[in-house]
C-alpha cells in the first residue's frame, strides 16, 4: 500500500512540475476542456436540438470524430509490428508510447459517443447482464465490447511495463510479448468492427460497399503513424528520450505505402460508382461534385485529396522523407486529409441524399464544434499526463528509491531547456 | 404554442446549482436526476426493459406513467399495454392510383399519436412524383405546396414505417429497445432507448424520428387514450415511429388506424394478413402490388398497389 501511495505522490509531483511551456500547454487544454463542459451542459439542457443534426442527417460531427479516432487508436499500436520486425532500438519505449496514444484516443472515442447519444443517463442499458446489450446482433454492441477490451488491454500492457520499469525490474517478456501480439489483431478488430457498423446497412449505399473496411484500415495506417511521428519528434526534441532517425524514416515510408493503398481503394470506389452510374452514385457525387446545387463538402474533400496525394509524394521520395521540415508538413497533411476523408467525408454522404432522396446540408453548429474541441483537449490532456509520468519512468528519472518504498525523482522538468541540452552536449563532447 | 401547461421538464435539464454540485461530485452525477427530484424519477431511471417487466411491475409502470402524464397535462390520461391479438398479423395497403396527396393522413396521424407540434414530427411523409418517371426518388418533391391537389402529371406516394418482416432497424439496436411484436408491429420502448440513432441509419424508409428537443404538445390537443409502446407522450432524446396505431388496432373490437380512417379517397386499406378473407389479402392476390425497395429484402407489410 505504502509503495503505491508514494508512487502516486510521485506522479503528482511530476504532473505538477514542468517548464513554462508545459504550464501554458496544460492550461490551454484545461481551458478548452472547460468550455467543452459548458457546451455539453447546454446541450444536456436543450437536447440535441442545439446541434445541426436532423432526422435526415442523424449522425454528424461527433460520430465523424469518433470514426477518425478509432483509426488513430488502432494504428498507434500497429506501430509495434515494424518496431519488432526492424528491431528498433527502443522497442519497449515505442510500444509504450503507442499504447498511451491508443488509450487517449479510445477515451476520446468514448466521450464522442457519449455526447452523441440522446439519453446518456441510460448508459447502463449497454452493460451486459445489468442492461440488455444486443450482442451479437448489433454491430454497435460489438463496438462497445471491442473498444472496451482494447482499452483494457492497452492499459494493462502500458501500466505493467511502466510499473516494472519504475521498480527497476525488467518487464517479464513472456507476459508482455503475447499481450503485445494480441493487441495487434485487437487493433485491427476495433477498426474492422467500426467499419462494419456502417458497412452492414443496406439502406445506405455509400457505406454498403465491401471496400469500406479495407479503406478504413489503410487510412488508419496513415493518420495514426503520422501523429506518432510528430509525437516522436516533439518528445525527442524536448526530453531526454532518444528515438533513432531510422525508426522515424521507416514509419514515414510505411505511411507512403498505406497512403498508396488508401488512394487506390478510393479510386476503385470512384470508378465503380461513376462507371456504373446507378442511383447509388448520388452520395459520391454529392461528396466530389455537389448534387443539385448542394456542395458543402466539395471543397473539403478536394483539400483532403490534394493533401493526401502530396503527402504520399513527400513520404515516397527519400529526400523529402528525411528532411524534417517536409516530413512534419507531410504528417500534418496526412492527419488533416484523413481527418476530413474519414470523418465528415465518410459519415455525412451516408445521409445525403437521405433514404427518400431528400437533401439536407449538414454543417456543425458552434456548440458541436465547442464540445468536440473540448473532447480533443481532454484527450490531449490525458495523453500529456500519461506521457508526463511515462517518459521519466522510461528515462530512468522516476523510479523507486533505494529503500524500495518511497519514490525517487531524478529530474523534475518535463521539457529540458535549450541550455540544458547544450550543457549535455558539452559534457558528452568533453567525455570524448 | 405559449400558454400551455405542457412545458414538460427535460429529464436531462440541470439547473446551475445542480450542475455545480455535479461538477463537485463527479461527472456521473450530472447525468443522474437531481437529489430533490421526485421518487418517480428514480423509478423511471431504474425501470427494466418492457419485455422483462413482470405483470405486477408492468401495472406499476403503467400507473406511474398515467399519473405523471395526467398531472403534466391536467387531464386524465390512460396508458395501456394491450398485447398482440393471437394469430393476427397486420398488413397495410396503399393505392397509388387513388392517393391525391392531400396530406390529411399526415395530420390525422400527428393528432392521434401525440407527435411533437414544435418541432413538428411527422410519421408519414408524402412525396410528389412524376407520372412519366414513376417511382424515381431523385425526382421526388417532398415539400410540394400547390393551391390544390392533385396536380396534373403527378402522383403521390405516402411513406411511413413499412413494418418490415425483416426489419434492419431492430437488428442494429445495441440495447434491444426496438423489436417486432407478435402481430408484426415494430415498436420502441421509449423508456429503454438510449438515443444512439443507429436504427435511423439502418431504416431504408426514413420511418424513424428522433426527439431532438423536448416535444411540445398542447394539453388540449393531447389524445388521452395511449399505449405504452405507441402514442404516449415521448421523452426527449429517444426515437419514435409509426405503430399502425397500436392503441386502436389491438383493441377488441378494434379500430382502424387514424390515417386509413381519414383518407378521403379510400386509398388506404388495413387488415389481417393471416385472414384469407380480409380486404388486404384480396388486394395482394388480385391487384398489381409494388414493394418499396424490394431489393433490400426487408419484406414490408406495408404494400403499394394500383387498384385501377
Ligand atoms: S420501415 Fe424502417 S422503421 Fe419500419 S420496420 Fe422497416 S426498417 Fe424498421
Ligand atoms: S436510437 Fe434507440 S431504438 Fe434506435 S438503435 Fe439506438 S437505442 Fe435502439
Amino acid at each position: 500500500m505504502k509503495n503505491i501511495w508514494s508512487f502516486f505522490m510521485g506522479t503528482l509531483v511530476l504532473v505538477s512540475k514542468g517548464s513554462k511551456a508545459y504550464y501554458i500547454w496544460v492550461g490551454a487544454l484545461l481551458t478548452i476542456a472547460g468550455f467543452g463542459v459548458m457546451g455539453y451542459l447546454h446541450q444536456l439542457n436543450s437536447g440535441l436540438a442545439v446541434t445541426a443534426m436532423k432526422d435526415q442527417v442523424s449522425w454528424g460531427f461527433y460520430i465523424s470524430n469518433f470514426t477518425f479516432l478509432v483509426g488513430v487508436a488502432a494504428a498507434a499500436v500497429l506501430l509495434v509490428i515494424p518496431a519488432y520486425i526492424y528491431h528498433w532500438k527502443p522497442i519497449k519505449e515505442i510500444a509504450v508510447l503507442g499504447e498511451l496514444l491508443a488509450i487517449s484516443a479510445i477515451c476520446m472515442c468514448l466521450m464522442f459517443v457519449t455526447v452523441d447519444i440522446g439519453r446518456p443517463d441510460r448508459f447502463w442499458h449497454l452493460i451486459p447482464k445489468v442492461g440488455l446489450l444486443n450482442f451479437p446482433q448489433s454491430l454497435l454492441a460489438w463496438d462497445v465490447v471491442v473498444l472496451n477490451l482494447y482499452l483494457t488491454l492497452n492499459l494493462v500492457i502500458a501500466v505493467y511495463i511502466l510499473y516494472e520499469t519504475y521498480y527497476k525490474r525488467v518487464p517479464n517478456k513472456s507476459f508482455t510479448t503475447p499481450l503485445l501480439l494480441l493487441s495487434i489483431p485487437a487493433a485491427i478488430a476495433i477498426h474492422t468492427v467500426t467499419a462494419f457498423l456502417y458497412n452492414g446497412l443496406g439502406a445506405r449505399p455509400f457505406w454498403n460497399a465491401s471496400i469500406l473496411a479495407p479503406r478504413f484500415l489503410a487510412s488508419a495506417f496513415c493518420a495514426g503513424p503520422a501523429f506518432m511521428i510528430i509525437l516522436f519528434l516533439l518528445i525527442r526534441k524536448y526530453t531526454k528520450f532518444k528515438i533513432q532517425d531510422a525508426a522515424i524514416h521507416k514509419v514515414a515510408e510505411l505511411i507512403a505505402y498505406a497512403m498508396a493503398v488508401n488512394l487506390f481503394l478510393f479510386g476503385a470506389e470512384v470508378f465503380k460508382e461513376y462507371y456504373t452510374g446507378s442511383v447509388h452514385l448520388a452520395p459520391l457525387k454529392y461528396l466530389l461534385q455537389g448534387l443539385h446545387g448542394y456542395s458543402a463538402l466539395v471543397p473539403w474533400i478536394w483539400t483532403a485529396l490534394i493533401f493526401n496525394m502530396s503527402a504520399f509524394l513527400i513520404f515516397l521520395i527519400p529526400e523529402t522523407r528525411k528532411n524534417h521540415v517536409t516530413l512534419v508538413l507531410g504528417c500534418l497533411m496526412v492527419f488533416t486529409g484523413v481527418y476530413i476523408e474519414k470523418g465528415m467525408g465518410l459519415v455525412v454522404p451516408g445521409f445525403v441524399p437521405d433514404v427518400l432522396h431528400e437533401i439536407y446540408e449538414y454543417t456543425p453548429t458552434g456548440i458541436e464544434i465547442i464540445i468536440s474541441m473540448g473532447i480533443w483537449a481532454t484527450g490531449l490532456f490525458i495523453l500529456t499526463m500519461l506521457l508526463r509520468v511515462a517518459i521519466p519512468i522510461l528515462n530512468g528519472d522516476f523510479h523507486v528509491a533505494a529503500d524500495g518504498v518511497s519514490s525517487h525523482i531524478g529530474d523534475q522538468m518535463f521539457f529540458i531547456g535549450k541550455r540544458q541540452k547544450e550543457r549535455e552536449k558539452e559534457k558528452a563532447e568533453s567525455l570524448e | 404554442m405559449s400558454d400551455h401547461s405542457n412545458c414538460k421538464k427535460n429529464p436531462l435539464a440541470i439547473d446551475r446549482r445542480t450542475a455545480l454540485k455535479g461538477l463537485a461530485t463527479g461527472v456521473a452525477a450530472l447525468a443522474l436526476p437531481a437529489s430533490d427530484a421526485s421518487a418517480s424519477v428514480w423509478e423511471a431511471f431504474f425501470q427494466k426493459h418492457f419485455r422483462e417487466l413482470s405483470k405486477v411491475e408492468l401495472k406499476q409502470v403503467l400507473a406511474r406513467l398515467s399519473k405523471e402524464y395526467s398531472e403534466e397535462y391536467g387531464k386524465e390520461v390512460t396508458v395501456k399495454a394491450t398485447p398482440a391479438i393471437e394469430g393476427v398479423k397486420y398488413g397495410y395497403g396503399l393505392d397509388l392510383s387513388r392517393c391525391i396527396g392531400c396530406r390529411r393522413c399526415v395530420y390525422a396521424c400527428v393528432s392521434e399519436n401525440n407527435q411533437s407540434r414544435d418541432p413538428q414530427i411527422h410519421w408519414i411523409r408524402v412525396m410528389q412524383l412524376d407520372k412519366e418517371k414513376g417511382v424515381d426518388l431523385s425526382r421526388a418533391e417532398h415539400y410540394y405546396n400547390p393551391k390544390s391537389v392533385p396536380e396534373d402529371g403527378h402522383f403521390y406516394m405516402p411513406v411511413q414505417c413499412q413494418q418490415c418482416e425483416r426489419p434492419p432497424c431492430t437488428k442494429v439496436c445495441p440495447v434491444q429497445a426496438t423489436w417486432k411484436e407478435k402481430d408484426g408491429i415494430i415498436v420502441v420502448d421509449y423508456n429503454w432507448c438510449i438515443g444512439c440513432r443507429y436504427c435511423m441509419a439502418a431504416c431504408p424508409y426514413g420511418a424513424r424520428h428522433f426527439n431532438w428537443g423536448q416535444a411540445q404538445l398542447p394539453a388540449e390537443e393531447l389524445n388521452t387514450d395511449t399505449h405504452y409502446l405507441g402514442n404516449r407522450p415521448r421523452p426527449i432524446g429517444v426515437v419514435e415511429k409509426c405503430t399502425f396505431c397500436i392503441q386502436r388496432t389491438r383493441e377488441q373490437p378494434g379500430r382502424y388506424p387514424a390515417c386509413e380512417e381519414i383518407c378521403p379517397v379510400g386509398a388506404r386499406k388495413f387488415g389481417d394478413l393471416n385472414d384469407p378473407n380480409s380486404e388486404i389479402r384480396y388486394l395482394i392476390e388480385n391487384k398489381r402490388v409494388f414493394i418499396f425497395k424490394e431489393d433490400l429484402n426487408t419484406q414490408p407489410k406495408f404494400l403499394y398497389f394500383y387498384a385501377t
